[in-house]
């Protein structure tokens, strides 16, 4: 029993630490669904989130303000910020590369992270800061039927109940509105969008503002895990096999993708790890999404794309 | 209603004109110094031959490219700078010559998003369906179901049309830009690449919507015989320029645009 009870362990929070991934890859889907453009920018945006947010709420709580009122306050600081950068992204990155090739947009972004990078130190500091949004300590399941019990963290647990209430969301934004119907019409062909009346401009301004508010969810839950820093950025990169795995257009992909990113690299390192060596949770994700890239390159979820000859 | 006779068009009232419009890239002169108009109900013919400046004539139209000189009054509006999305708004759809629809929707969805600019509700609404935006959705989709009965393509609706054959595509196409429920419609070689049977069909759909909606249509089409059917006046261009303008026969007749098709013997 204390066998199986520690492969639960193992596995739940592999789980639950693979929703935190899946929270970052969102943002990734929801602006490659609405404008086909692989956002580079996506882990710079959770650092910019995250610093607008923590710096705010550290500032009104020195003031004297109850912490409530200063979390509150600190969110609608950080969404502010989060929408300004959308307007200016549109406004000076996007808006004068209307219907450029899919690539020219992605060198782009690439741009954008380092400015956002450089621009979101300058503002707010390039110290680790730590945020304390959700609890940070553990519960203890089941510990009548496994010696000492399961140990799941509260704040992963927190983090998916979040995931999922965005994820619900999202959902019935792209499928039920016309907002939504609109960000998919501008993904497949941009003249004909805009032939049809939607106006481009405000689209990719809602759709970055949505990513940048997915991203400042992201980092109450990272920031309150690893203190919001720098390093934060590298998520991005997480974010990755998990495109792959569940399909960069698809935003149950970007769950269950994370789910198995992280569920996968957990075990590996637990069952893996004292054959081979550790380390193994550093780069499992990414052997896995080349076993994908070979056996189904459009992911999981992806849609199939069947060109016509 | 019923379609307006030659007669009828010609006393007709203007509902777009084009005045001495020119267009350049860099030094490429695609258009130079073309007028012409577009009355209320009647169906315009574009034609010439390749490179002939037609495609850019409709995308000036609709404002995908800024005409360096000229004017352009719609339904009374000299307008100078526009952007598609105020061709939209103003009752102006399209359709592309190489079919431009969203690949990744059904056939209905992609209908449905020629309803964007008619749909007012909020978004919060719409994720809710209740209420007000519940009868909104509802009535588009009747309006939309009616024009996919009118198109005949039932049977499709629910398809991805990346995998619909290219005759169904067009299609779909024009029940895109039928939904939005335009003054005038711009059509862009709506026959390419089509058989005989799907050329029969489209030219019907065509002739429907001019007689039964009333709606303005003007048209770029290769094929001849459609043309000479379809069309109440045709303008000719061959290099940018204005050759020809008046009924079919009397285009037909024309010895530039003869000349202009078959070659002049130097």
């Amino acid at each position: 029993m204390v066998a199986f009870g520690q492969f639960l362990e193992v596995f739940i929070s592999g789980l639950l630490a693979g929703v935190l991934y899946s929270l970052v890859a969102l943002g990734f889907v929801l602006i490659f669904k609405a404008s086909g453009v692989f956002n580079f920018a996506q882990g710079s945006m959770v650092l910019l989130a995250g610093l607008a947010l923590v710096r705010s709420l550290d500032w009104l709580v020195a003031k004297g303000f109850p912490v409530w009122a200063a979390i509150i306050a600190g969110l609608l600081f950080a969404a502010v910020i989060m929408a300004i950068t959308a307007f200016l992204v549109e406004r000076y990155v996007l808006g004068p590369l209307v219907n450029q090739d899919g690539l020219i947009l992605f060198m782009s972004t690439i741009g954008v992270t380092f400015m956002i990078e450089g621009a979101a130190q300058m503002l707010f500091g390039s110290d680790v800061y730590p945020l304390a949004l959700f609890p940070n300590d553990a519960w203890f399941l089941f510990d009548k039927a496994f010696d000492g019990g399961i140990l799941v963290s509260k704040i992963d647990v927190w983090g998916g109940v979040i995931a999922a209430v965005l994820v619900a969301g999202l959902a019935l934004f792209f499928q039920r509105t016309k907002t939504g119907r609109a960000l998919r019409a501008v993904a497949d062909d941009h003249a004909a969008a805009q032939s049809v009346g939607i106006p481009l401009d405000w689209i990719w301004f809602v759709v970055w503002l949505v990513a940048g508010l997915v991203a400042l969810v992201a980092a109450t839950v990272w920031g309150t895990k690893l203190g919001v820093q720098f390093s934060i950025t590298f998520l991005a990169l997480k974010a990755l096999p998990v495109l792959i795995i569940g399909g960069f257009t698809s935003v149950p992909g970007a769950i269950v993708g994370g789910l198995i990113v992280g569920a996968g690299e957990k075990l590996a390192e637990a069952y893996l790890g004292p054959f081979i060596g550790g380390g193994i949770e550093y780069w499992f994700a990414y052997v896995l999404a080349l076993v994908v890239l070979l056996a189904r390159p459009q992911g999981l979820f992806g849609e199939r794309i069947i060109e016509r000859i | 209603m019923r379609a307006p006779s030659a007669s009828d068009i010609a006393a007709g009232e203007i509902l777009l004109s084009i005045e001495n419009v020119s267009l350049s890239f860099g030094g490429v002169r695609a258009i130079r110094d073309v007028s012409f108009d577009i009355k209320k109900g009647e169906v315009r013919a574009i034609i010439g031959p390749n490179g002939a400046g037609k495609t850019s004539m409709l995308n000036v139209i609709n404002g995908f490219y800024q005409p360096q000189h000229g004017r352009i009054t719609f339904k009374g509006e000299t307008r100078t700078k526009m952007r598609p999305y105020d061709a939209a708004r103003g009752g102006i759809a399209r359709t592309f010559q190489n079919v431009a629809l969203f690949k990744g929707m059904s056939a209905l969805d992609n209908i449905m998003a020629g309803r964007t600019l008619k749909m007012k509700r909020g978004f919060l609404w719409q994720i809710l369906r209740v209420g007000p935006a519940l009868t909104e959705e509802i009535e588009h989709r009747r309006r939309v179901e009616e024009i996919i009965d009118f198109l005949e393509i039932q049977a499709i609706r629910k398809v991805p049309v990346a995998r619909l054959p290219y005759g169904l595509q067009k299609r779909v196409e024009l029940g895109r830009a039928l939904a939005m429920e335009p003054e005038l419609l711009l059509l862009d070689e709506p026959m390419a690449g089509m058989n005989l049977e799907e050329k029969e069909d489209m030219s019907r759909f065509i002739i429907d919507v001019n007689d039964h909606f009333g709606t303005t249509i003007a048209l770029i089409e290769h094929d001849m015989g459609v043309v000479m059917d379809l069309s109440d006046r045709v303008v000719v261009l061959d290099h940018g320029v204005k050759i020809a303008d008046g009924t079919p026969d009397a285009v037909k007749a024309n010895q530039d645009v003869i000349d202009a098709y078959l070659g002049v013997a130097h």
